[in-house]
């Protein structure tokens, strides 16, 4: 009994340790670097007389260099524009929904005038939230009314991620030699399929024989977003298939994504996503980073506080696509030069209508 | 054994103190040893809670205690279910989704749904007991494994029979159970089924010292050699323990469920990890029922008031796993050290009190 106590301890201090290892992780791969940024926050030391901004951030949190830091400088331009100040608060893994709505309210009660959940996670606790705090805006980004009431005081941001992974499909498709292309998703959900759906038929188009592999890290688990050895693993497997296009809508894990990338070898490229990851990758990373998606959740950020230091708040749905730049492409490292012009005739024919992306698999 | 000695009790309650003097020690040192300052840390962490924290904080220790009391029974049986987190998510699921369906309503439709949570955390639990009766797989390994086949499993069912809104996927929106407001309604309520965890820990009780089943589980927990002599069959313990544990786990989310959640959704309405934090807690309570409801609540303060840890102070609230995680070590070193204690107290006196009687008859 008494060796069993001793080893299910070990075992529980383990699985808390790991849990809290988990989420650091996801907080940076580069935890050295991690923590100067933080000090050096805007929150910190913005003091002015604007608008008092509240950003409330996914799981993950500052330093996943993909979601949550594209709010983070969307935040940043609009306070250091604005003269204003901001509090900030990260979520942390498998906390409950009283958590979330206790930090919009502590956000709400501190002063903000304008607050940010970052992810669809905060739609519940925001619909809940709002109607106490008539006075303050509040935006979710990919968020959703998830009841028949309207809120006047909530906006909801959607992207059409599935525009700007349709471009970056036609590019994977325009860059491959061996007719074989992947995908690494974080977790099976309806978010995530769009990033698939937008790819594959992107990749379609410009080389209707192409055969495109998909992969999910985790089926349901949302540790899929934050694990760089599974991203790792799952490329690894499309490469060795005969891949030689990896992208990646998997947040904090697409760092193995870039490794397994190296590691396969010239002629090998992965695709970022959400934020322009060529400019926040290593240096080994940096030679095979071929594009990457963007989903410009600065720009929401920054467009929403801008409503409301106008004092006309924006609200309701308001979608980021590729008619307002709100999702595209990223050019850094040249390697899509020679195809930017196929890519814009695209991007051209779908900001008409002329093409119509689907959203599911 | 339990008069009500004034050492027995300062005795007692020696271990779980140094446990905590240890975690605050080891906490302060991190926070110190990252640049950040401890000062704010503790101050921020025992400002007293505010009306809604507070509320959160009795909602999250009903959950937790319930997990520990789920965890606790395989303990005193000498089973190490590590499990719960898989059986609480399937049973929550399946609770949701029969509740969702709405083929009873009122509260028909919740009592039936606490008996399918009951049912289906059985069942899946039993697995691993199954597995280890007929197979001689360690439970250990099977529940880890069933926590990963469960979680994969219920990600499976919702995207194919949930309903899909916004980016999210749940099961169907039901009806909750009002709960008792305490203070203004903004702040939240207490919820009804927060009574689960009260109903656990008393079954509990009662279950291991006034039952024949109870003596039988402590007594295999102990030897399984003397409960086999005295007539315990060790299979059907081993699987009926293990399916007890994985019942009382299947309730653990149901008070959210239907006080505060309306649907089962991962990574939106769901929480995860409560599993895990109940066997932490039930380590740090030693698996007694009145030790346990210490550990859940000082468990719940901690995570409920690192929320508020962004806003006074530079520390990442994900620091309290850190003193969460130390607590559980050093609550198990500390009985360990004090046991020993103890015993060469309790020789001391044995030898005292032979000497005066072997004077008095001399």
């Amino acid at each position: 009994m008494r060796r069993l106590t001793k080893l299910s301890a070990v075992a529980a201090v383990a699985a808390l340790a790991l849990a809290g290892c988990g989420s650091s992780d996801s907080g940076g791969s580069d935890g050295g670097s991690d923590k100067p940024a933080a000090s050096k926050d805007v929150c910190k030391t913005a003091k002015g007389d604007g608008p008092k901004i509240g950003l409330a951030y996914d799981v993950g949190g500052r330093g996943d260099q993909s979601f949550n830091d594209s709010a983070y400088v969307g935040l940043k331009k609009a306070v250091e524009e604005f003269d204003g100040s901001c509090v900030e608060g990260e979520a942390s893994d498998g906390e409950p929904e009283s958590a979330r709505e206790d930090r919009l309210r502590n956000m709400a009660d501190s002063g903000a005038t304008a607050i940010v959940g970052v992810g669809f996670a905060y739609s519940d606790s925001v619909n809940a939230v709002a109607p106490d705090y008539p006075k303050v805006n509040f935006a979710i980004v990919d968020g959703f009314d998830p009841d028949t009431k309207p809120n006047d005081n909530v906006a909801y941001l959607t992207f059409a991620a599935n525009e700007g992974s349709y471009l970056v499909g036609v590019a994977a498709a325009e860059k491959t030699k061996t007719g074989t292309i992947g995908f690494v998703g974080g977790v099976h959900n309806d978010l995530i399929k769009g990033f698939e759906a937008g790819y594959v038929a992107g990749a379609k188009a410009a080389k209707p024989d192409i055969k495109v592999d998909v992969a999910y890290i985790q089926e349901s688990d949302l540790k899929g977003f934050g694990d760089p050895a599974g991203g790792k693993a799952a490329a690894t497997g499309e490469f060795d298939k005969g891949a030689d296009v990896v992208y990646h809508a998997s947040g904090a894990s697409g760092s193995g994504v870039f490794d397994a990338a190296v590691e396969a070898g010239d002629g090998k490229w992965a695709i970022g996503v959400d934020s322009d990851q060529y400019l926040t990758a290593t240096t080994a990373q940096k030679a095979h980073i071929l594009t990457s998606a963007l989903k410009r959740v600065d720009v929401a950020t920054y467009d929403f506080i801008k409503t409301v230091n106008d004092g006309k708040p924006a609200t309701s749905y308001t979608t980021y696509d590729l008619k307002n730049d709100g999702v595209g492409y990223a050019t850094s490292g040249g390697f899509i030069d020679d195809i930017k012009s196929d890519i814009d005739g695209y991007k051209a024919k779908i900001v008409s209508g002329e093409i119509k992306v689907p959203t599911k698999p | 054994m339990k008069s009500f000695n004034p050492r027995a009790i300062g005795l007692a309650l020696l271990g779980p103190a140094i446990a905590i003097v240890a975690s605050v020690l080891v906490t302060t040192l991190v926070i110190a040893a990252v640049g950040s300052s401890p000062g704010d840390f503790w101050s921020t962490m025992f400002d007293f809670p505010k009306p809604r924290s507070r509320v959160d904080i009795i909602n999250q220790t009903a959950m937790i205690y319930t997990a520990a009391v789920a965890a606790a029974i395989g303990f005193r049986m000498g089973l190490f279910n590590i499990g719960l987190e898989g059986q609480y998510t399937l049973a929550s699921y399946a609770a949701a989704a029969f509740a969702g369906g709405a083929y009873l309503s009122g509260f028909a439709n919740v009592f039936v749904s606490l008996l399918i949570a009951i049912a289906v955390g059985a069942a899946w639990s039993a697995i691993a007991g199954i597995l280890k009766t007929t197979r001689g797989v360690s439970e250990v390994i099977s529940t880890i494994m069933l926590n990963s086949i469960a979680i994969t499993l219920v990600g499976y069912l919702l995207n194919k029979y949930g309903v899909h809104e916004g980016n999210t996927v749940h099961t169907t929106r039901i009806d909750l159970v009002s709960g008792w407001t305490p203070f203004e309604n903004r702040d939240g309520e207490i919820w009804t089924l927060v009574i689960i965890a009260i109903l656990a820990g008393v079954g509990f009780w009662v279950l291991l010292n006034k039952t024949r089943f109870g003596f039988d589980l402590r007594a295999s927990g102990q030897s399984e050699t003397v409960a086999k002599a005295s007539g315990v069959n060790p299979h059907r313990m081993i699987i009926t323990a293990m399916a007890l544990s994985g019942g009382v786990a299947g309730l653990i989310w149901m008070p959210a469920l239907f006080g505060k959640a309306t649907n089962f959704g991962l990574g939106t309405t769901f929480q995860a990890g409560l599993g895990f934090l109940g066997i932490a807690v039930a380590l740090l309570g030693r698996n007694r029922p009145i030790g346990m409801l210490f550990g859940a609540l000082l468990f719940a303060y901690l995570s409920v008031k690192s929320n508020d840890l962004t806003f006074a102070t530079d520390v990442s609230p994900s620091i309290v796993q850190i003193t969460q995680g130390v607590a559980v070590l050093a609550v198990v070193v500390a009985y360990e050290v004090v046991r020993r204690w103890r015993a060469r107290l309790e020789q001391r006196v044995v030898s005292q009190e032979l000497g005066t009687a072997t004077e008095a008859t001399a």
